[in-house]
C-alpha cells in the first residue's frame, strides 16, 4: 500500500494535469474528425455520418469561404506587420528609457487588454459613426481596429523579453569598440528577436481569430470568423473543419520549427566554445 | 538606443513611443469617450446621420431597468466559469511548473496550440459534444443525473462549459508564471518542519502563487463577462448575456445610445470589481 500510495502521490499532480490538457484538446479532435464527415446525405450537421475525403479535396467548395479566408489572411498580415513595428518601438521606449509620462504610457498599454472586446468594438463603431464613416465600414476599419488591439500584446511580449536581457552584453560589445549601430544590430536585436517573433505570431493569431470587434466594424466585408458565424445559423459546411485543422497543423509546425531552431542555435553556441 | 539618443537627443523615448501612443489614443481612448457621449445622446437620431448630445442620463436608467437580468446573468456565468478555470488551470499550471521536468516547454506549447484553431469552430464543436443524442448526455441520463428528456445544449450548463473551455489558457499562463518562480526548496523546508502535503500547499505554495491567481482570474473574468459567442452558439434566448444585448442593440436594433449606456455600465462594473478585488487581494502592484 505505502509504495503504491507514494507512487500515486508523486504522479497524481502530473496525471491530473495531463487530464486537463486532454480536455483542452477534445474540440480539436472533434474538428479534425468532422473534417472527414460526409454531410451531403444528412441534415444533422452536428453528428458524424460517414467517412469521406471530399472536404479535403474540395476545401473551397462552400461559396465565399476561401474569399473570406483571403480577407482574414491579408488583414492578419498587415495588422501583424504594423502592430509589431509600432509595439516593438514602444517596448524599447518603456524598458530602456526613463521619461516623464512613462507610467501613463504603461497604463495606456494595459487598458485595452482589460477592456471587454464588446466595449472596444462598440466604441470604435460609435467613433466611426460619429466621424461620418458609418457608410464606409470595411477592410480598412477592420485593419485599424486589429492593429489597435494587437499593439498592447506586442508591447507586453517584447517588453518581457527585453527586460530579461543582460545589459552587460551590450556594454561588452561597446568595450570591444563596436559603435552604437553595430551593438544594436549585432547584439541587442538578435537577442530580442525571438520575443519579436513570438509577438508577431501572437498578433497574427489574435487578428485572424477575432470576431467580436471585427463584427462591429466590418460593414459588408466578410472575414473567416464572420463567415463561420454566418454559416453557423444555417449549419456549418464541413470544409470549415478542414481549415480549422490546417491552421492547427500550421501553427504547431511553426512552433516546433522555432523550437528546433533555437535548440540548434543553443547547441551551436556551446560547441563554438 | 544610444545611437538614437545621439541623433534625437533626449526625445528618443518620445519618438519611440509616439506611434503606439497616438494609435491607442485615437482608436482606443477617443472611442471610449465617443461611447460616453453617445450614451448621453438623444436616442431619436440614427446610426447613419449620428446622434445629438443632450446629456440624457435617462438612457442609463432605462438600460438598467430593461436589461438588468442580462447583466446579472453575465456576472453569474462568468463568475462560475472563472471558478472552474481556476481549479482546472491551477492543476495544469502546477503540473507544468513542478512535475513536467524536461517536458516543461513542450507542455506549455501544447497549452497554447489548440487555440490556433479558430475559436468559433472550436466552440461549435461543443455543440456536437453536448448534443442531445451525444455520449455525455446519454451517460448522464443512464446515471439518472439528467432527466430522460433533459438536455445540456441550450442550458446555462452549456454556456458555462463553453466559457470555461474558451478562457482556460488566460488562467493557465499567469498561474504558471507565478508558480514557476516559487523555489522548490521552500516546499522541502516546510516538509522538514513536519508540514503535511495539505499544509504545505495552503501555507506555502498557495500564498506565493496569489499574484498569478489574481492575474489569471482577472484575465478570465473580464473577457468572459463581455462574451456573447458562447451564449449565442451554445445557449438559448433564456441564457443570453449582456454582450448579446449590446450586440443586438448596436447591430440589429440600431439603438446606439442605450447600447452605449449598457457598454459603459458593463465597463464601470468591471473596473469597480477589479479595483475592489485587487485591493482585497493586496497585490496592487499588478496594475
Amino acid at each position: 500500500m505505502t509504495r503504491v500510495g507514494r507512487w500515486i502521490g508523486r504522479h497524481l499532480a502530473l496525471a491530473l494535469g495531463l487530464l486537463v490538457l486532454l480536455y483542452m484538446y477534445i474540440p480539436n479532435f472533434i474538428v479534425a474528425l468532422m473534417s472527414f464527415n460526409d454531410a451531403s446525405q444528412s441534415r444533422n450537421l452536428y453528428q458524424f455520418q460517414s467517412f469521406t475525403w471530399d472536404n479535403w479535396l474540395n476545401p473551397c467548395a462552400p461559396l465565399g469561404m476561401c474569399e473570406s479566408l483571403r480577407v482574414s489572411i491579408s488583414i492578419g498580415l498587415l495588422a501583424t506587420i504594423v502592430s509589431t513595428i509600432i509595439g516593438t518601438l514602444a517596448a524599447f521606449a518603456l524598458v530602456r528609457h526613463r521619461f516623464e509620462g512613462r507610467s501613463t504610457a504603461n497604463l495606456m498599454v494595459f487598458l485595452p487588454m482589460a477592456t471587454p472586446e464588446i466595449v472596444m468594438g462598440s466604441s470604435l463603431l460609435a467613433l466611426f459613426v460619429a466621424a461620418g464613416l458609418g457608410g464606409q465600414l470595411g477592410f480598412w476599419t477592420i485593419l485599424v481596429a486589429h492593429i489597435m488591439f494587437c499593439i498592447s500584446f506586442v508591447v507586453v511580449t517584447v517588453r518581457s523579453r527585453l527586460s530579461g536581457l543582460d545589459s552587460n552584453l551590450e556594454k561588452a560589445a561597446m568595450d570591444l569598440y563596436a559603435n552604437e549601430w553595430q551593438t544594436f544590430w549585432r547584439v541587442t536585436f538578435p537577442l530580442v528577436f525571438p520575443g519579436i517573433l513570438a509577438a508577431a505570431l501572437l498578433a497574427f493569431s489574435l487578428s485572424f481569430d477575432d470576431f467580436i470587434i471585427t463584427n462591429f466594424n466590418a460593414g459588408q466585408t466578410v472575414t473567416f470568423p464572420m463567415f463561420v458565424w454566418g454559416a453557423a445559423q444555417r449549419g456549418v459546411p464541413m470544409q470549415v473543419n478542414v481549415i480549422g485543422t490546417l491552421m492547427f497543423i500550421a501553427a504547431l509546425t511553426f512552433v516546433i520549427l522555432g523550437e528546433v531552431a533555437s535548440r540548434r542555435r543553443a547547441r551551436g553556441k556551446v560547441s563554438a566554445r | 538606443m544610444t545611437a538614437l539618443q545621439r541623433v534625437f537627443g533626449r526625445n528618443a523615448a518620445y519618438i519611440l513611443i509616439a506611434p503606439a501612443a497616438l494609435w491607442l489614443a485615437v482608436f482606443f481612448l477617443f472611442p471610449i469617450l465617443s461611447l460616453l457621449t453617445t450614451s448621453l445622446s438623444d436616442p431619436a437620431g440614427n446610426p447613419v446621420t449620428g446622434y445629438t448630445l443632450t446629456w440624457r442620463v435617462q438612457n442609463y436608467v432605462e438600460a438598467l431597468a430593461d436589461y438588468w437580468p442580462y447583466l446579472g446573468r453575465s456576472l453569474l456565468y462568468a463568475g462560475i466559469a472563472t471558478f472552474f478555470c481556476l481549479i482546472l488551470g491551477y492543476v495544469l499550471a502546477y503540473a507544468i511548473a513542478f512535475k513536467a521536468g524536461r517536458f516543461k516547454t513542450i507542455m506549455l506549447v501544447l497549452v497554447i496550440a489548440p487555440f490556433f484553431t479558430s475559436f468559433l469552430v472550436r466552440t461549435l464543436s461543443w455543440k456536437l459534444i453536448l448534443a442531445d443524442n451525444g455520449w455525455i448526455v446519454e451517460t448522464l441520463q443512464s446515471l439518472n443525473l439528467l432527466a430522460e428528456d433533459g438536455r445540456l445544449l441550450a442550458t446555462p450548463v452549456a454556456v458555462v462549459a463553453g466559457l470555461t473551455y474558451n478562457f482556460l489558457p488566460f488562467m493557465i499562463l499567469p498561474l504558471y508564471t507565478s508558480l514557476e518562480k516559487i523555489d522548490p526548496k521552500l516546499n522541502e523546508a516546510a516538509a522538514d518542519l513536519y508540514a503535511n502535503p495539505v499544509q504545505r500547499f495552503w501555507r506555502v505554495i498557495w500564498p506565493l502563487s496569489l499574484p498569478g491567481v489574481v492575474g489569471g482570474t482577472l484575465l478570465t473574468f473580464i473577457p468572459a463577462t463581455g462574451d456573447y459567442i458562447n451564449a449565442e452558439l451554445l445557449g438559448s434566448p433564456n441564457t443570453q448575456m449582456v454582450g448579446n444585448r449590446i450586440q443586438a442593440l448596436f447591430t440589429t436594433v440600431g439603438d446606439y445610445p442605450h447600447a452605449a449606456a449598457l457598454s459603459v455600465i458593463l465597463m464601470a462594473m468591471i473596473v469597480a470589481m477589479v479595483l475592489y478585488y485587487v485591493r482585497k487581494a493586496g497585490t496592487e502592484d499588478l496594475l
